[in-house]
Order: C-alpha cells, then sequence, then structure tokens
C-alpha cells in the first residue's frame, strides 16, 4: 500500500513521459495535465462530467478528466490529444474532421477525437450507430454533429 | 487527509476500518464530491487494482459478478448477455461510454440511487451482495442491503466484493426498460426489469418484476404469482397494473409523481413483454430500449 499525506506526490504517465507531480488528493486529472504538466489540448467545458471536453484516455479507454482524480492515474498511462499526433503529421482522425468542415469553434476537438480514437481502437469496422454511442458522451454546439459523425466513419473506411 | 491505493482485499478493509471510503471508478463520488453534494472524503483507498473483483465467473449456487466489473464488461459480456440479459439492458444505458469504462457494479450498488440501473435487474434475478468486513464475510440480500436513498445496511468498514447471482432457469428471459428523454447521459425517469420463465406452452410459469425512481430505493413488485399461467399479452398488462398500483413515486423537476405512476405500468409491461420473447428464443439486441426506440433520437 502507498501512503502519504497531501500533497500527494506521485509519478503520471502521459504520453509516454512520466511527470514527478505533487499535487492535492482531490484535484483533477484535468487540471494536473493542464497545470502540472502544461498540455493544454485537453479542455474543460462544464467540468461536471457532462460535455466531454476533457476527454482523455486512461490505459486506452476514454475518462472524463475533469471528475477523475489525478492522484488515481498513477501507474496507468494517459493519454491526451498531443499524444495522438504522429510526429509532425496528424492523425487521421485531425486529418478527416478538417476535410469534412467538422471543426468550427473547436473547443469540442480534442474530446471527440478521443472518444472517436477509443471506439476505433476496439472495433475498427463501426456501423454509423456504434459512432453515435461512441461519441455519445461529447458535445458539441457548433456543427451539429454530422460532419464530425462523417469525419469519423471517414476515418474507419481508409 | 490520505489516499491509498490497495493491493488486496484485506488492504482495502483494513484501510476502511481506519475510516477511508472506497473509491472505484469515482464517477458517482468524484462527481458528487465537484457537484458539491458532499464533500470528498478526507480519506480515500483506491480499489480500482483489485484484479479479483473484475471477473465475472462461477459462484456459490450460480454466476458471481466481482464488484468492480464495469459496466462496459457487463454489457458485451456473452455470459451475462445470454444468461442476465437485463443486467447488460441496464450497464448498456448508464452515462456514456466513458462512464461505462470506469464506473463499477459494485459503486452502482453502494451509491444506492433509487434510480440506478443495475438495481432492478439484480432484484429480478435474486442477487445477493457479498461483502467483507474485519470480521469476515458476510452475504446480504439486495432488498436488506439498500435502506433508502443513498444508505446501505452496510457497516462504513464493509467492502462489496461480489454479487451473486442464482442459476438461471430453462426457458427463460429478462429485460430491463427505462424511459429517459435523451439517450445518454440519461438517468432513468422510472424504470423496470422482468426475469420470466415459460411453461412448455409458452404460458408465463412464473415471473418477477422490479422497479427504479418509484420509491427511496429499487423495488420488487409483490404478487407477480397473478402472471403464472398467463399468455405474453395478459401477463404483461397484469405487470402494468401492479407496478403502476405499487409504485409510490415523488415529483420533481424531471416528471410529476402521476406521470411517473402510469409511465413505471408502460415500462413494467414493456419489460415483461421483451422477457417473454427472448425466453422464447427471440433475439432483441441489447439494450432493449435502442430496440424499442425509447428516447429521442
Ligand atoms: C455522466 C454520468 C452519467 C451517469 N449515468 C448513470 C445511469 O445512467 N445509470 C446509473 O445507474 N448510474 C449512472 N451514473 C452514476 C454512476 O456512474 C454509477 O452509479 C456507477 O456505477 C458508480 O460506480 P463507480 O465505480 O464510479 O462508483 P464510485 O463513485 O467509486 O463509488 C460510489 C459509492 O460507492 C462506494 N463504493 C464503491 N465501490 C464499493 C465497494 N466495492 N464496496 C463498498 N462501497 C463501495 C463509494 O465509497 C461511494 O460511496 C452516472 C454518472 C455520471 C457521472
Ligand atoms: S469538462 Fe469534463 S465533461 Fe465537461
Ligand atoms: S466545434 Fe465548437 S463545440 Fe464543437
Amino acid at each position: 500500500m502507498s501512503e502519504s499525506a497531501t500533497p500527494q506526490n506521485f509519478d503520471l504517465e502521459v504520453n509516454g513521459i512520466s511527470y514527478p507531480i505533487s499535487a492535492d488528493q482531490g484535484k483533477n486529472l484535468l487540471s494536473v495535465i493542464r497545470e502540472d504538466v502544461g498540455l493544454t489540448g485537453t479542455k474543460e467545458g462544464c467540468d461536471d462530467c457532462e460535455c466531454g471536453a476533457c476527454m482523455v484516455l486512461l490505459d486506452g479507454q476514454p475518462v472524463n478528466s475533469c471528475s477523475y482524480l489525478a492522484v488515481q492515474a498513477q501507474g496507468r498511462t494517459v493519454t491526451t490529444i498531443e499524444g495522438v499526433m504522429q510526429g509532425e503529421e496528424m492523425h487521421a482522425l485531425q486529418r478527416n474532421l478538417l476535410d469534412e468542415g467538422g471543426v468550427q469553434c473547436g473547443f469540442c476537438t480534442p474530446g471527440m477525437i478521443m472518444s472517436a480514437h477509443a471506439l476505433l481502437d476496439r472495433n475498427s469496422n463501426p456501423t454509423p450507430e456504434d459512432v453515435k454511442i461512441g461519441l455519445s458522451g461529447n458535445l458539441c454546439r457548433c456543427t451539429g454533429y454530422a460532419k464530425i459523425l462523417a469525419a469519423v466513419e471517414k476515418t474507419a473506411a481508409e | 487527509m490520505s489516499f491509498t491505493i490497495a493491493a488486496t482485499v484485506e488492504e482495502a478493509v483494513e484501510a476502511m476500518a481506519n475510516g477511508a471510503r472506497p473509491i472505484a471508478g469515482g464517477t458517482d463520488l468524484v462527481v458528487g464530491a465537484r457537484h458539491g453534494k458532499s464533500a470528498l472524503p478526507d480519506d480515500l483507498v483506491a480499489i480500482d487494482r483489485l484484479a479479483e473483483l473484475a471477473e465475472i465467473g462461477p459462484g456459490p449456487g450460480g454466476h458471481r459478478v466481482g464488484a468492480l466489473v464495469t459496466h462496459a464488461q457487463l454489457m458485451i459480456d456473452p455470459f451475462i448477455v445470454e444468461n442476465y440479459t437485463a443486467l447488460a439492458d441496464a450497464a448498456a444505458l448508464v452515462g456514456s461510454p466513458s462512464t461505462r469504462n470506469v464506473g463499477t457494479l459494485g459503486g452502482n450498488v453502494m451509491n444506492a440511487s433509487p434510480a440506478m440501473d443495475t438495481g432492478a435487474p439484480l432484484l429480478v434475478f435474486g442477487a445477493t451482495a457479498r461483502v467483507a468486513g474485519p470480521g469476515g464475510e458476510r452475504t446480504v440480500p439486495l432488498d436488506e442491503l439498500w435502506t433508502g436513498p443513498g444508505t446501505t445496511s452496510a457497516a462504513a468498514n464493509e467492502l462489496l466484493i461480489a454479487l451473486n447471482l442464482p442459476m438461471p432457469s430453462d426457458r427463460c428471459g429478462s429485460a430491463y426498460v427505462r424511459l429517459e428523454y435523451r439517450r445518454a447521459m440519461e438517468i432513468a425517469v422510472v424504470g423496470a426489469a422482468a426475469g420470466v420463465t415459460l411453461a412448455e406452452d409458452g404460458t408465463v410459469a412464473s415471473a418477477s418484476v422490479a422497479l427504479s425512481a418509484v420509491a427511496p430505493t429499487i423495488v420488487a413488485v409483490a404478487g407477480t404469482d397473478a402472471l403464472n399461467g398467463l399468455a405474453l399479452a395478459d401477463a404483461a398488462a397484469t405487470a402494468a397494473e401492479l407496478a403502476s398500483d405499487q409504485a409510490s413515486p415523488i415529483s420533481d423537476l424531471r416528471a410529476s409523481d402521476s406521470y411517473r405512476r402510469h409511465c413505471v405500468g408502460v415500462m413494467a409491461k414493456r419489460a415483461v413483454d421483451a422477457a417473454c420473447r427472448r425466453a422464447a428464443g427471440e433475439s432483441i439486441s441489447v439494450p432493449v430500449n435502442r430496440a424499442l426506440g425509447i428516447g429521442a433520437a
């Protein structure tokens, strides 16, 4: 059992790099990623587990980082939108979202990509209904969703 | 203030004996705290690495679903989908993919919300809770576990380790249906689960029905032997009447008491209908809510 008093000191692996963190035990994963790790691609929308702007992958599965304790993510692997780029090259999801016009203000986009990424990892041939369910925890206030769904379906078909 | 990660059930129970609250997925605990519902407990013990509690397998008198099994696991587990379909129906409705990936069956059961989705299926199957405390393990029937909204009869130092489900019988089927206003990130306005065993002639041999969000806890419907011997349509109509009669719902922002009372009958009817059809061998995909087109598109 690992035990310590506040602040908690632990290592957090984000996009393959281990960061030493010292943070309150109540601090959420989102704030630690943005403030302590310094990666600001992950967004805070509602801070209430409703909108999905804060979506990251924990051991490859989507999690709302606004509502997950950072200290509980130690020993697991976190992937953020910054970890999705392949070097200088955009991930197919990023490229297709741009091509299909699935990005307007862009605030929901990182979260959408993380959810879509997790979906395509476990289901490389999703039905349109599967894509809708896969993105059902992500809100977009701009696009009306159709172009986002099209971009994910296009990526799956590539 | 402390945060520990338990490596064994014994470590978790010991931390709880010292005042720590267990945290599994945190989708109730952390979200509730950030919401201001109740502050995050000072002392937490993370139980999410207890791999032995994340398994589905044979258990005493039937099958055992570990407390850490997630909704995402439940909704696609072939064994659960085949034999305890209503539980898969319920798990598939919880939140969104991310909620289902971290949210656990044990957290759902111990959070004891009257609107929880896995509760009605578990009651219908006659599930019991296996809890571990400093003095050892004990088994608690679910109707004795849930004592009110957000409260259980388990002591603060008792860890839920598994739900035990009795063996399914031949020609049985089950379903869980809930009224929802949208298709994701919703909680049940009302819900109903049904478990049915059919006689050789296709009439109901035995049935059980349980309801969500119409009482301070999940409740079983009494007098379901009135369904015995009835054909599908009559059995479903009888279940609707019993459910509406026995519901004691509240009015809140989401629905009035009279609307809930009416709709829980409709849900019970649909649950019995789907359970009978599954028992007869018809394939209705999980969750049955989607197959029925409930909730806005
Ligand atoms: C956006 C969103 C949507 C949701 N939608 C639904 C829904 O549709 N239907 C539904 O039913 N629920 C829903 N929930 C609620 C929640 O996701 C579920 O209740 C989930 O199963 C809780 O599991 P958890 O592991 O996250 O619990 P936690 O938050 O970790 O724990 C919940 C409570 O149970 C206690 N606890 C946890 N595990 C144990 C154990 N093994 N032994 C003893 N005590 C324990 C904790 O101390 C805490 O008090 C939703 C939540 C969110 C945030
Ligand atoms: S910021 Fe986390 S879900 Fe909205
Ligand atoms: S592009 Fe603006 S919220 Fe989706």
